[in-house]
């Protein structure tokens, strides 16, 4: 994907519960975890991997 | 600043490495990112006692209850207890790991090793290509540390070894997606460890509940990653604990994911050790990651020592590390995943049959391994594919 695009994934703030599962399974190194703020970079493919490790569905590939 | 040896991440497994190599001379520097070490929690806090006392003195302000054995229950229902002394090799105490954490942490700090929390690790230096210690952010500014060796203990998120060239991203048969409550209810059993099977409570995962006295129990579930869609874990959770505890009150909620990939294909780089759940090194069939992360942080800080002391940490200085833990940890972890590989396979009339056959059987004096041996006795066929691992 290019830089600069708008990245479809999107994190819901008021559910994550910032435990890290997701960034260990993209395959892009595209999320980071600060703490309890997770962090979404333009290298995410949109691939969906990490919304189905999501424990509590925080995470969504926007169509 | 520099210093010898840097690690990322304040876990058990990045204690355990500060502490040995802070004693065997080395000048240490721990980073955790966040402000409060052990907290939240990501963990069953279930640990067997042996093991863990051959690595830390014990310590009551930790150890939130021990427990006699452990009771599996089949999806039709049929329980089946293993026992104490034995089953205990398992689970045997329920640890209070936000206490805990942080004790194994001042050790480490009491051993010479220097921690900076609120510190968290964004990338490698390199020199000549070569790993030279870390950049970081420290309290929103950013920081450099040099040292010739950086150790991975950064958990499941595992980025130090993606950052020197390592594949740890985790496929998703390979992660168990978790929830858990701890849940306070007068029908907890404070003495037994419970798990209970079943793909619809559990899809190739398991629930359990670890007491932690006074009818205060960690419930939990994992679920397979492949198995599993959004949200999975937690609704999953919900309706087991409305079910099975409908009186029971959530005074807690934990999330995290937990690695069950067996071992990965290289722990080391050039000037780089991954130690713990970075490394992957979690029991792909129990999910139990602590005391793997503290032995192998123990078997990383005796060999960083020797590696400093001889200036060789490339990859082939510091091999050592690599056949050490392969030959323990890997080799049991090796075992596991062939053992998940095979059970997450099974449908809920295998797994009756399976827990319903040991009817009868004693197994007060049996661990895990033990009960898969019966277990094979008695259900050669349906077990046929893991005859290798229990001959
Ligand atoms: C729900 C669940 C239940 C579990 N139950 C059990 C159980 O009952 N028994 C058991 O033995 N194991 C259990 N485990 C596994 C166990 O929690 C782990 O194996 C164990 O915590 C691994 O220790 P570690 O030191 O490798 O990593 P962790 O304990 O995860 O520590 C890693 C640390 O690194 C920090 N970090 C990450 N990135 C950076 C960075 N860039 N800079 C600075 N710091 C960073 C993190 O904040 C964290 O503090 C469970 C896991 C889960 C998810
Ligand atoms: S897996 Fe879900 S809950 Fe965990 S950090 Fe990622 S978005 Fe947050
Ligand atoms: S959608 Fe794929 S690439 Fe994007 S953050 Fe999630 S796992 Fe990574």
């Amino acid at each position: 994907m290019l830089k600069g695009c708008v990245v479809l994934l999107t994190v819901n703030r008021y559910k994550c519960c910032y435990c890290g599962a997701c960034v260990g399974v993209c395959p892009s190194l595209a999320l980071e975890l600060v703490e309890t703020w997770l962090e979404i970079s333009a290298d995410c493919t949109e691939c969906g991997l990490c919304t189905r490790i999501c424990p509590v569905g925080a995470l969504e590939v926007k169509a | 600043m520099k210093c010898d040896v840097v690690v990322v991440g304040a876990g058990p497994g990045g204690s355990m490495f500060s502490k040995t190599a802070a004693e065997a001379g080395l000048k240490v520097v721990m980073l955790e990112k966040r402000q409060e070490i052990g907290d939240p929690v990501r963990c069953a806090e279930g640990v067997g006692k042996r093991a863990l006392s051959k690595m830390v003195e014990l310590d009551s302000r930790w150890i939130a209850s021990e427990v006699k054995g452990a009771r599996i229950i089949a999806p039709d229902g049929t329980s089946i207890v293993m026992s104490e002394d034995k089953g205990g090799a398992e689970v045997g105490y329920v640890l209070e790991r936000k206490v805990f954490d942080r004790a194994l942490a001042e050790n480490a700090a009491r051993a010479g090793a220097k921690v900076l929390v609120k510190t968290r690790a964004t990338g490698l230096l390199r020199k000549d290509g070569v790993p030279c210690g870390v950049t970081a952010m420290r309290f929103g500014e950013a920081l450099r540390i040099d040292a010739p060796l950086v150790i991975g203990a950064d958990g499941v998120e595992s980025k130090v070894g993606r950052w020197a060239g390592i594949d740890t991203a985790l496929k998703l048969k390979d992660i168990e997606t978790c929830a858990q409550f701890l849940v306070q209810d007068s029908s907890i059993d404070d003495s037994y460890c419970e798990f209970y099977l079943g793909n619809s409570i559990a899809p190739a995962g398991y629930v359990w509940s670890f007491p932690k006295g006074k009818k205060l129990a960690n419930v939990g579930l994992g679920v397979l990653g492949s198995r599993s869609k959004p949200g999975e874990a937690l609704r999953l959770l919900r309706q087991f604990v409305d079910k099975r505890y409908p009186n029971g009150r959530a005074v807690e909620m934990v999330v995290g994911g937990d690695p069950c990939s067996g071992p990965i294909e290289s722990t080391v780089a050039d000037g780089v050790m991954l130690v713990g759940d970075a490394a992957r090194q979690t029991d792909p069939l129990t999910g139990g990651g602590i005391l793997n992360a503290m032995e192998a942080g123990i078997i990383a800080g005796e060999v960083a020592a020797k590696a400093i002391s001889a200036g060789d940490v490339s990859a082939s200085g510091l091999k050592e590390y690599e056949d050490r833990w392969r030959a323990t940890i890997g080799r049991h972890i090796s075992r596991s995943y062939e053992f998940k590989e095979f059970f997450v396979k099974l449908s809920d009339d295998d797994l009756n049959r399976l827990l319903g056959s040991l009817k009868g059987e004693d197994l007060t004096k049996t661990d895990l391994r033990g009960m898969l041996r019966v277990l094979f006795r008695l259900n050669p066929k349906l077990l046929w594919e893991l005859r290798h691992l229990v001959i």
